[in-house]
């Protein structure tokens, strides 16, 4: 009964969310309020719908309903709560309603909390978002639907993939979804100031938090993902430049320029065209991400849903979506006035080039990604691009972005003055030169640019905190004055430095890790010992044990630096029963230098265990810089500022102004 | 600096950042790709020794023999020709014997392939795309059989 229910609010969803298409554009197109007004109501019952679909599905998973095909394909009775929950998501139905629903979830929050919006422009917002879910639901309706169901009802289920089982990746996807779909909010909002025909700075006040929200959302994810690839697959890496990564990379580098051109217009009035097509863009890509990952068209993991006639399905949708909103603002876009002039030298200019710089890599990402697809189906052949192509295109483009971070926020706005900027700079590129120097000493081994690298993250580091430094003359001034300037700045500066203090982490981690990783793949019988970066590991023999759903081989290794003991690391072959599968446990130590990584291998003919032992230096910085920057963005958000509904607005909204 | 100028210094800078981009991805996409062959390939395309490609099929039934260490030897067969080994590592969780798997290395002066990686599919129903094509061209590959409960 219950699912009944849920398949039935699904199609009640659909039907809100058509109302919420035609009717507010309807409303403004006759300028008629109360047409207009409908988009709110419409939205509230989408989403309330949504979630009473959703937690009918969740229920069935989490009750373990076998009638159900969807619960049957992927869940177990003998599977934890958690994975039973996630299961929900951890497929290709349910993550489609997902991710209607956290579309849904945004809509609503504007309808909510936009009642300082222009009607108008909020009218029109909305009803782009709402077509986006009639065309997503009526996907789901028409090719996955997740309620179908099975009779007779099977005795068990089939379980889910056992390497999709781990807390890092039941919660990777929603953060995922988040931020896709999140964009959708500046695509909306870009479409709907096309049909107004008009764009000001208070329609960048107005895009900017959602952009920052699901930016903060897709950094969360992406980290989380690539986390999970650290620990689970078992190859000591943490970023593949798999398919999948680079269609959530894609999203994350055109959102990261948005979020920076969209300050521009803000505060400027200038880079408007530019800000919308990004926006554009920006969703287009998230789009393409959800083409690339559902369709099954890539080779990787994450393609479970091998169908074509989904794959097809989607496509039209991305068409109909990018290719509508490229001519909307082919046709639209010469009619926005342009704004404010500024100077080579100056915040603009360097907001301009992070923008260039960004959507280069994005670019140079996405012709690594399709290009295979491209060359097999004109000429046949079968190609794999892989880290390679990514580091000689990826990293050079990037290069001079991360040189020119710390200037940025050191310019002022309309002209800059770069000896100023350059001057408060000197002690960031001190601690960047004695890191190089110290790293040339300290390390012997690696890529000699590696300690380049290392001065290059300091850098950032160092220049994210000049220009709180310096605002709030820290030891130019007594501490007192300091502390009341400190408190005295916008959170958003705050931000700001927060972020690039992140990027700045992630860049060390990334070098240190990717320059000066240890590895060593060894045969290995009890008591037998292995040397690796100080520490010495000794395999004291396997022993079994069971959890869950799994029986798993335990490889006991003590780990003894100059004699004393520091851990005991327990990695394991899990074996799933019921999928009779086998995933890797790795078995890790984290030092303050880095992480002690162990993974147990196959059983040898000759006795004893194929071992794998990585030491890898640094490397949580990595994950450490992706907390730190999503703290940035937490920051920028809670600005006053930046909280929805601009003081004139508000203004504007008291009294409700007759249509234009 | 007057309004053209600064038109003209931002396109010239977009120029140039584009055209570093193009130069970068061009050059990138000649050096570093990496072609898929099936052992049929590896004979009739005549492949030479040292040049880097991915080899994909099944590993042959019986033809995985631990060496010393970690070294393994095993066969990869497309069923019409077949393909001998080597590596010396970790195989991947879901390697075994009659599976399809996929290898990266090159060839040694006599015919064997000298993998330094080999791909883990982390499915396991899935056969990785790439095997199941040349499989299919070779008319040997069924499909993967959908569960019949399913109508």
């Amino acid at each position: 009964m219950i699912i009944e229910i849920g398949h039935f609010a699904l199609i009640l969803a659909f039907l809100a969310a058509i109302i919420q298409t035609l009717l507010p554009l309807l409303g403004t197109y006759r300028r008629d309020n109360v047409l207009m007004a409908v988009a709110v109501p419409a939205a509230l019952t989408q989403f309330i719908l949504l979630t009473l679909s959703f937690l009918a599905l969740m229920y069935a998973f989490v009750i373990s309903d076998f009638s159900v095909e969807l619960v049957w394909k992927n869940s177990h009775s003998a599977k934890p709560v958690l994975y039973k929950i996630s299961g929900v998501w951890g497929n290709h139905e349910g993550s489609m309603v997902l991710w209607v629903l956290i579309l849904a979830l945004f809509g609503t929050l504007v309808a909510l909390f936009g009642r300082n919006l222009p009607p108008g422009l909020k009218a029109n917002a909305l009803a782009v978002q709402g077509s986006i879910s009639v065309a997503f639901l009526f996907f789901i309706l028409a090719t996955s639907n997740p309620f179908t169901r099975l009779d007779p009802a099977p005795i068990d289920g089939r379980g889910l993939n056992p390497i999709l089982q781990d807390p890092a990746l039941a919660f990777h996807p929603p953060f995922l979804y988040a931020g896709y779909v999140g964009f959708s909010m500046a695509f909306s909002f870009a479409v709907a100031a096309l049909i107004e025909g008009r764009l000001d700075a208070a329609w960048a006040r107005w895009v900017r938090p959602w952009t920052l929200v699901a930016w903060m959302c897709l950094t969360i994810g992406i980290s989380m993902g690539s986390w999970w690839a650290y620990y689970e697959l078992g190859w000591g890496g943490w970023w593949f430049w798999d398919p999948v990564e680079n269609a959530s990379f894609m999203p994350w580098l055109a959102g990261t320029a948005l979020l920076h051109s969209a300050l521009v217009m803000e505060k400027r009035d200038a880079l408007k065209i530019w800000t919308v097509l990004l926006a554009i863009l920006t969703f287009s890509l998230s789009l393409l991400g959800t083409f690339l990952v559902r369709s099954g068209v890539l080779t990787s993991v994450h393609a479970f849903a091998t169908d074509p006639e989904r794959g097809v399905f989607i496509l039209g949708i991305m068409m109909f979506f990018i290719g509508g909103s490229l001519a909307l603002y082919a046709w639209r876009a010469p009619q926005l006035r342009q704004g404010g002039l500024f100077a080579p030298i100056s915040r603009e200019g360097s907001l301009v080039l992070n923008n260039l710089i960004l959507t280069s890599a994005a670019a140079c990402v996405l012709v690594g990604t399709l290009y295979p697809l491209v060359l097999e189906s004109l000429t046949g052949e079968k190609i794999s691009v892989g880290a390679p192509f990514f580091n000689m295109t990826f990293g050079p483009i990037m290069l001079p972005l991360l040189v020119a971070a710390p200037f940025g926020p050191l310019l002022a706005w309309k002209r800059g003055d770069i000896h100023a900027a350059v001057q408060r700079l000197y002690w960031a590129a001190g601690l960047s030169f004695v890191a190089i120097v110290a790293s040339f000493a300290l390390v012997e081994r690696g890529p000699w640019l590696a300690p380049f690298g290392i001065g290059l993250g300091l850098w950032i580091v160092g220049g994210a905190l000049s220009e709180i430094i310096f605002r709030t003359k820290l030891f130019r001034a007594p501490i007192d004055e300091t502390w009341r300037r400190a408190r005295g700045l916008p959170r958003s500066a705050y931000g700001t430095c927060f972020a690039h203090l992140g990027l700045g982490l992630s860049v060390l981690g990334i070098v240190a890790t990717s320059a000066w990783q240890s590895e060593k793949v060894v045969a290995m019988k009890p008591g037998q010992a292995e040397n690796i970066a100080g520490y010495r590991v000794i395999f004291g023999g396997v022993a079994p044990r069971s959890g869950p759903n799994y029986k798993e081989l335990v490889g006991l290794f003590t780990v003894t630096k100059g004699g004393e003991l520091v851990t005991r690391l327990n990695p394991s072959k899990r074996n799933f029963t019921v999928q009779k599968q086998v995933t890797t446990e790795a078995g890790i130590y984290n030092s303050v230098l880095g992480d002690l990584y162990v993974v147990l291998g196959d059983k040898l003919d000759a006795g004893g265990y194929s071992v794998r032992v990585y030491f890898n230096p640094l490397v949580r910085l990595i994950w450490i810089g992706t907390l730190v920057m999503f703290f940035g963005g937490f920051l920028s958000l809670t600005d006053r500022r930046l909280r929805v509904g601009a003081p004139k607005r508000a203004h504007a909204a008291a009294h409700p102004a007759p249509a234009e | 600096m007057t309004r053209k100028q600064r038109r003209f210094t931002l396109i010239g800078v977009s120029l140039t950042v584009l055209a570093i981009a193009v130069g970068l991805v061009l050059t990138a996409l000649e050096d570093s790709i990496v072609f898929f062959y099936s052992p049929s390939d590896v004979v009739e395309k005549q492949i030479k020794p040292g040049e880097r490609f991915r080899l994909g099929g099944l590993v042959v039934d019986g033809s995985v023999k631990r060496g010393k260490g970690t070294k393994v030897d095993f066969a990869i067969t497309d069923t019409d020709r077949t393909t001998s080994v080597r590596f010396d590592g970790v195989l991947p969780d879901l390697f075994r014997e009659g599976q399809g798997v996929i290898t990266e290395g090159q060839l040694d002066g006599n015919g064997v392939f000298m993998a330094d990686n080999v791909l883990a599919k982390h499915d396991e129903t899935y056969m990785p795309r790439e095997v199941a094509d040349a499989l299919k061209k070779k008319g040997v590959w069924q499909g993967q059989s959908e569960p019949a409960a399913k109508q």
